[in-house]
This record gives structure tokens, sequence and C-alpha cells, in this order.
């Protein structure tokens, strides 16, 4: 067998010091149904006691793969089934939310996702009372994240639960707004959901899943950043191989640790998501990779070119690295957790209906986007609605996780701390759409014939 | 398959005396074979890596890290110990 070489060694080395490289989260997904009961008090102990049990040694064996391999872990999560699955049966949802926060801290991990809701097509009354209780769940709870489902290519827009949404993600900012509405923080509202996402605010653990799952999130646009470095002024075909040949890197490590997890846990390995995660810091920066493509900065004309072909590389580089891929793969475009996106959004390169364009070609959609704290419910439902559309339309997962926040204007900024960064309010268009959004009903299915 | 256990053991610091001596004499107290050894010093700078086989039963990569990674706190040099798969996952197919 090959031995590996000095220069190798020193590269892996060199990627962890100075390019960032991590493995973002590793998250056990992990199934409810079997805690279902119509006693309130009944369902929050099943699942307490469940999640607790199942994730009793995942932070232990999170740190022992952290320290054997010497690769930092960031974050160590749990999704669950999606809460509205569990509650039909119970008048109070929060209660669940609470538990699920307990559980959590009992666990000792980072985030616990799956307050949740999948209406792409249709509510039902448990829903209806999940989806109104999520402000009070996000005010009142530490670790929770919650993410609601409003349409998909096969179902169409629903758009009640979008004009809906509008109000909860307002009600949320209102409910959190001695943060600066960090509780939008921790909600998503998506088209077409993955089942098997391992990021936050939007993991939650599908109902087409076993019983528990683990899954692992790469990291790494430092290392991206500093391959293309060494290939200034070339083509682009060398900098889609030069991409895809770091992607592959960094998810063998993904590979690596989540088979590790797997064994280690005795839990079946879920997936590995091939995605490209920003963090505040200088130096893991997606935007920064778009920048050092040759663009002065991110948001000119030419970014979104950019971003299609570095999303697309890293799924190429990637696939090859791992077994089995899933999640949200691709490029994050998160605003406030982004030194280069945020800089790029001070300096008013970057706006609202460009990060619309981008979210066309790369992973997820307009993520952690600060928004005046005046802007109507139904101009947040609208904006839903717009990036649902891309996502219905074109096969593809979209989200809106903005945050209207309280009392803030364009110009001002909003602090988050942590790997949530700080975000530079960006103006929305001061014209209404209230009388399309209360309408109600849904838009149809797309044709998927006669493409154009 | 019973395949070869094996750690990465990167030094990097100011070069001073004995800084194989002591890292070998670890690897030595804990049953570990050293496989291969790169070393250089440029511009007063020590760097070494060191592949070492710690498939014995006497070899535990928990002592032996928590030994290596308190030498490296005496001789003020950064000494990491990681099991070999991080490397050989990225760089091999």
């Amino acid at each position: 067998m090959h031995m590996i070489n000095t220069s190798e060694i020193l590269e892996t080395l060199s990627m962890i010091d100075h390019q960032k490289l991590d493995v973002r989260t590793i998250t056990m997904g992990i199934s409810l149904l079997s805690c279902i009961s119509e006693d309130e008090d009944k369902l929050c102990a099943n699942i307490y006691d469940l999640i607790t049990r199942r994730a009793e040694n995942l932070v232990k064996v999170g740190r022992e793969i952290e320290r054997d391999y010497g690769v930092p872990i960031v974050n160590k999560r749990i999704s669950v089934t999606p809460a509205a699955l569990v509650t039909g049966a119970i008048k109070h949802p929060v209660k669940v939310a609470r538990a699920l926060d307990r559980a959590a801290k009992t666990a000792g991990v980072d985030f616990i996702g799956g307050y949740s809701a999948l209406v792409q097509k249709g509510m039902t009354e448990a829903d209806r009372r999940l989806i109104e209780s999520i402000p009070e769940a996000l005010a009142t709870t530490d670790l929770v994240c919650s993410s609601v489902n409003v349409g998909s290519t096969r179902a169409g827009i629903n758009m009640d639960a979008v004009r809906l949404m509008g109000d909860v993600v307002k009600q949320t900012a209102a409910n959190t707004a001695a943060s600066g509405g960090l509780g939008c923080a921790k909600l998503v509202v998506f088209c077409n959901a993955v089942e098997d996402n391992p990021f936050m605010a939007g993991a939650f653990h599908g109902p087409g899943e076993g019983d528990c799952a683990v899954s692992v999130g790469v990291s790494g646009p430092g290392v991206v950043k500093v391959a293309l470095e060494g290939v200034k002024g070339a083509s682009f075909d060398e900098v889609a191989e030069t991409i895809k040949r770091t992607a592959f890197h960094i998810t063998r490590v993904g590979q690596l640790v989540a088979r590790e997890a797997s064994r280690r846990l005795n839990v079946p390995f879920g997936i590995v998501d091939l995605s490209l995660a920003p963090t505040p810091a200088v130096g893991d920066s997606v935007a920064a990779i778009l920048e050092e493509m040759g663009l002065e900065v991110c948001g000119t004309h030419g970014t979104t070119a950019a971003l299609a072909l570095l999303n697309d590389a890293v799924k190429k580089g990637g696939v090859m690295a791992s077994s089995h891929v899933g999640g949200l793969s691709g490029a994050f475009i998160p605003v406030s957790e982004d030194i280069g996106m945020i800089q790029a959004a001070e300096r008013g390169a970057l706006s609202l209906e460009k990060l619309e364009a981008m979210t066309c070609v790369c992973s997820v959609g307009l993520d952690m986007i600060a928004i005046p704290g005046d802007t109507p419910a139904e101009t947040v439902s609208a904006i839903i609605a717009d990036e649902a559309a891309i996502g219905m339309v074109n096969n593809k997962t979209t989200a809106v996780r903005v945050i209207p926040a309280p009392g803030k204007v364009v110009g001002d900024s909003v602090e988050f701390g942590g790997l949530l960064g700080h975000a530079p309010v960006i103006p929305v268009r001061g014209f209404s759409a209230a009388e399309f959004i209360h309408r109600g009903g849904r838009i149809p299915a797309p044709l998927h014939s006669l493409r154009n | 398959m019973n395949e070869m256990k094996k750690a990465v053991i990167s030094v990097l610091g100011t070069d001073k005396k004995g800084i194989i001596a002591q890292v070998s004499r670890i690897l030595y107290e804990n049953d570990a074979n050293i496989l291969d050894i790169s070393q250089t010093i440029v511009s007063g700078l020590f760097s070494m890596i060191l592949i070492a086989d710690i498939s014995s039963e006497a070899c535990s990569f928990d002592a032996l890290k928590t030994e290596l990674d308190a030498l490296g706190d005496r001789l003020g040099v950064q000494i990491r110990t990681q099991r070999s798969e991080i490397f050989e996952a990225m760089h091999q197919i």
C-alpha cells in the first residue's frame, strides 16, 4: 500500500490550520413517530427520553473523532421528525418545542431542528397549530430550529401557507426584538425541502427516513479560495477542475468522519452534504471565492455565472468522494455568515434582487438577510413566494431566512453573534404586494415539458 | 482484514536539542514502531513528520497523544498526533 508522503500530510495540515477546513456538523436524525401520544405530557416525556437516549454519546463521539483525526468538528446537532406529524392529537405543540430544547441541552448539542411542518399542498389543523406557535416556540427556547415547507415542484405553492409565514416571520422578529430578531435566524421557509439536510436552521428528519441516521455536513470555502489563488488568470476549464479536485479532498474528510461516527455510534450512515458553508471568519468566505475568480466584489455582474460554476464543480468533485451524497449539497450564500457577503452588502454591491438571481444557481436561497423592521408581513410573504417559485420551476430546493430587524432601517446593522455573524439591513421594494398575497389558494404545479 | 493502525506525528517549532530523542522515547515507551521520519530545519524552524505503527495491543492512541501533547507544552513546540486515516482518506482513492 502507498505510504502517505510528507507533502500530502503538510497539505492537509495547512488546510486545517490556515484554510479553515473543518467538518461543519455531525447531525443525528431521529424519528419521533414512535413517541406519538394524545397525552401532552406523555408525548413530551417520550420525545425527551428517546432523544436523550439515542443522542447520549453523540457529542462525546464527535469530540473523540475530532481528537483522533485532528480535524475540527464545529457543531453537533440533532434533527427530528417534523413536529407537526407527532402533535396531531394535542392542543399545545409549543410544549413539544420546550421538550426538544431540554433534550438538546441534556445531549449537549448546539442545535435541534425539526419544529417543522410540511404544508406544500395542504395544511392540517395540527400543521396550522404548530405554525402559529412558531413565534412563541422560538422566543422561549434556545436551541430549537424551525422550518416550514410551503411548496414543491410536484405540488405547487401553498399560498395560504405563504401568507401565514409572512405573519409568523414578523411575529418571530417582534418576540425576539431584544436580540435583533434573532428568532428569525432559526426559522426557514422552504420550497422542495430535503429530508436529510444536516444543516441548520432547516434540518429535519424526514418521514421517509429510518429510526436514526448520522449525516455530516462538510465545509471549506477557504480551501477552495486558496486553491484558486494558484490558477490566477487561467481559463474557466482550469478553474472548474481545480474546484472539483479540492471539493474531492474536502468531501473525503466528511466521508471519513461520517463513516467513523456511524460506526462508533452504531447508527446507520445517512449522507454527506457537499456544502461549502461559510462562517464570518476571515478566510472562510464563499464570496471570496467568487471574487478570486475575478470579480471586483461579490454581487457585481458575473456573480451568478461564477456561482453557477462553483456550485456545479463542488458537486462534481464531491460526489465521487462519498458513498451517499444528499442534503442541500452546494454553495451556501448566507449574508450575515460570510464576511465577503457582509462587505459586499455594505458596499451596496449586493441587493436582494441579485441574491435572488444567485439562488437560481446554488444551494438553498435567500439566507440570513436583514431587512427593515417595518417591512409589511405581505412583503415578507411575497419574498417567500418569489423564492418558492424559483425552487418550484427549477426543481431545486430554495429557502427564505430573512430577519425583519425590529426598529432597524436601511444602513443599520444587526449583530447576531457567533457563527450567525452580523448583517447590514438591505432595502426591499416599497411597493405593495398585499392584494396578491391575500388572494390565497394554491399556485398550481408547473408543467415539466415544453421547457423554456 | 487486520490493517495496520498508524499515527502521524507532526512537530513544528523553534529548533532545540533533543526533540527527536524525546519524541522517539515516548513512542518507544508506548510500544509504537517508527515507520518513517522526515525532518528539516529551515531558518531555525524545526519541522518533522513521523509515521508510526500503533497496532500493538500495548499501544493506546489516547495515552500516546496525551504524552506527546505534554511534551510539546514542555518543549514549547507544536506536536500534533493524528490517526493516519484522515491523510489517507484525503489523498488516496
